[in-house]
């Protein structure tokens, strides 16, 4: 093996590739082959096997193993299905009730949440955006930041606390004179229950990347918009969001993208029996029927629509956004 | 500045508003605190709040006398650990290869970590691979499938590809090899930035607990959330909803105790690695 990071006599370039340090393009004409690149940069190459290792067996081999949703498959027996069946299982969960009752659910948590959680940071961030006191704006912002670190597990069991029969909710219910409710098994309190702990983990951790987008608007914006008359909530409205907009349009995409993954593990922690029929989503629903009761490729199937789903929902989210606004991820 | 009447009136309300934000983000760990104090009778009685009733410690010592709940801790301590120090490794070598410009394939690099944020095999083909390598009840489980966060990845690859490259040139001249420049040049000058990844990845892997859920299957293996869930979930399972109200109530007090010792120490180091996080998510943010 030649010694890497000798120079190459035509090119006297400086090693480890950097471009030549004046950029002048007629003296690279052509572009480096393979075997040169090869030869000069295996080093760096090679760090990179274990890690394309873990892509490809941990994140593209699963991606392969989606043909299950369209071949037989036995526990125990070949990971990739005994033989084909065609779209059978599709067939099967779309006429399956329960399916379109979890994929109803879905859609209705991932709205209630989008619309919940994502403008809530915005505002959070003006607001703090407003503190005159330093100190004051580092210490509602720690405070507001804490409930990200918690595990999703200590989240669900402070929830259980809290609405439990004696819990501080139903003390302020029974202190207005009404019965305590056994919050987390009614139906129909699984929505807000669920929409609440996201906001309440969520919002105040979501308002680091506003708060960043803030303090790189020009300052001579504001001045200019305060010559031409410009009261506070003129300058918010012209100053301020069109400068926080790049922002908030990068993560509304990514939040559209994992739209269809509500909260999962959440509500595999909040969710029992007697609140299936709106706290079940897809998600919950693939792991009962897959993991629990052996029907892998049944769940996979369902895995597969809902992971087609969400990257639709994200390629067109940021068609759009690049259409209408001209922002986008890539 | 001037300032008008109206905007008076907005920082005050702004104040109440925020005071409120504080006070929703605490209440529930005052809570949770106090009811690990206070003796099963009151918080039966729906009478704890902000206070403790009926003040004892007993219930700390009947959980810390739990020889499974420190097996249990000692077992997400040690996960955390092997699953860390396998994620930071991966992550700092492939965010250094993809920080180098001129690499040729680069931007295919980028993009097959890229493209696994928008599309993922699925909780199903994941289970039966983890299952079928037979890394069933082991730390791998755990730290094999999570050890790169393409996030992670994105936020280390914007901090090399910020680092002034005059360094590893004069390096290279010198004639040091790629290995010794990122171990002796390009990882010394990065410790604040590796210990933010450190940070990052730690607290993901300790406060995770579905791998552990999934792929363990005897309770001496089980991370401190898992026994946390166990515990949690008879309150919520099938099991107990026509069961004896009096078995759930009892389990209150313990069930507090048992949020508290887990969340301790998150909040322990939280003030001091709480602005690694910030820098490391701006970073992120400005650069990806």
């Amino acid at each position: 093996m030649s010694v890497p990071g000798t120079l190459d006599p035509p090119r006297s370039t400086p090693e480890v590739g950097k471009p030549p340090p004046i950029p002048a393009p007629p003296l690279r004409p052509r572009r480096l082959t393979w075997r040169r690149a090869l030869r000069r940069d295996w080093q760096l190459y090679s760090l990179a096997v274990l890690p394309l290792l873990f892509f490809a067996v941990f994140r593209y081999l699963p991606m392969i193993g989606n043909v299950i949703a369209f071949r037989k498959f036995q526990p125990g027996g070949n990971p990739l299905g005994e033989y084909w069946v065609g779209l059978r299982y599709v067939e099967m969960f779309l006429n399956d009730p329960t399916f379109w009752n979890v994929f109803t659910n879905t859609l209705i948590l991932g709205v209630l949440s989008l619309v919940v959680c994502f403008p809530l940071p915005i505002v959070l961030a003006l607001l703090f955006n407003e503190l005159t006191s330093r100190r004051l704006k580092r210490f509602v912002q720690s405070v507001s930041y804490l409930p990200h670190f918690l595990s999703v597990v200590i989240v669900a069991a402070m929830v259980m606390q809290l609405l439990s029969v004696d819990g501080t909710v139903n003390q302020v219910v029974r202190a207005f004179g009404g019965d305590p409710i056994p919050f987390l098994q009614q139906p129909e309190w699984f929505r807000t229950i669920y929409v609440s702990s996201e906001a309440w983990q969520t919002v105040g951790w979501g308002t680091i990347l506003y708060l960043a987008a803030l303090t790189t608007i020009d300052s001579d914006l504001y001045e200019a918009a305060r010559i031409d008359g410009a009261g506070r909530w003129r300058q918010t409205w012209h100053v301020t969001l069109p400068g926080i907009r790049p922002t908030m349009i990068t993560l509304l995409i990514l939040n559209i993208g994992t739209f269809m993954a509500v909260g999962f593990e959440k509500i595999l922690l909040l969710y029992n029996p007697l609140t299936y029929p709106t706290g079940d989503v897809i998600s919950t629903y693939l792991f009962r029927m897959g993991v629990l009761s052996n029907s892998f490729s049944y769940a996979a199937a369902i895995g597969l629509f809902e992971a087609v789903i969400g990257l639709t929902l994200v390629l067109a989210a940021n068609l759009i956004a690049r259409r209408a606004v001209g922002t986008s991820l890539w | 500045m001037q300032v008008t009447r109206g905007y008076r009136v907005f920082q005050a309300v702004n104040a109440v508003v925020l005071t409120l934000v504080v006070i929703v983000t605490l209440y529930p760990f005052v809570n949770v605190v106090a009811r690990s104090l206070s003796q099963e009778a009151y918080i039966r009685a729906g009478q704890v709040s902000l206070v403790p009733r009926g003040f004892n410690l007993h219930t700390y010592k009947l959980v810390m006398a739990d020889e499974m709940f420190w097996a249990n801790y000692r077992n997400t301590v040690f996960y955390t650990v092997v699953a860390t120090a396998v994620a930071i490794t991966l992550t700092t070598c492939y965010a250094y290869v993809l920080s180098k410009k001129q690499l040729r394939g680069r931007s295919a690099l980028v993009g097959i970590a890229v493209f696994t944020m928008f599309f993922s095999g699925g909780l199903i083909p994941n289970y039966i691979l983890v299952t079928s390598l037979g890394l069933k009840n082991s730390v791998w489980a755990i730290a094999l499938p999570n050890a790169i966060s393409v996030f992670n990845l994105l936020v280390m690859k914007a901090f090399f590809e910020s680092m002034p490259t005059e360094l590893e040139e004069a390096a290279a001249v010198d004639g040091l090899d790629t290995y010794r420049i990122l171990w002796r040049i390009v990882l010394p000058l990065s410790k604040a930035m590796i210990a933010t990844m450190v940070l990052f990845y730690a607290v993901a892997f300790w406060n995770s607990w579905f791998s552990a859920f999934l792929y363990m299957d005897q309770s001496d293996l089980f991370p401190v959330t898992v026994y946390l869930r166990n515990l949690i979930a008879g309150a919520t399972g099938a099991g107990s909803v026509g069961a004896a109200d009096a078995d759930l109530q009892t389990a209150a007090n313990i069930q507090a105790v048992t949020i508290v010792l887990t969340v301790v120490p998150i909040l322990l180091v939280y003030p001091f690695v709480q602005r690694y996080f910030v820098s490391g998510v701006m970073l992120g943010a400005v650069k990806g």
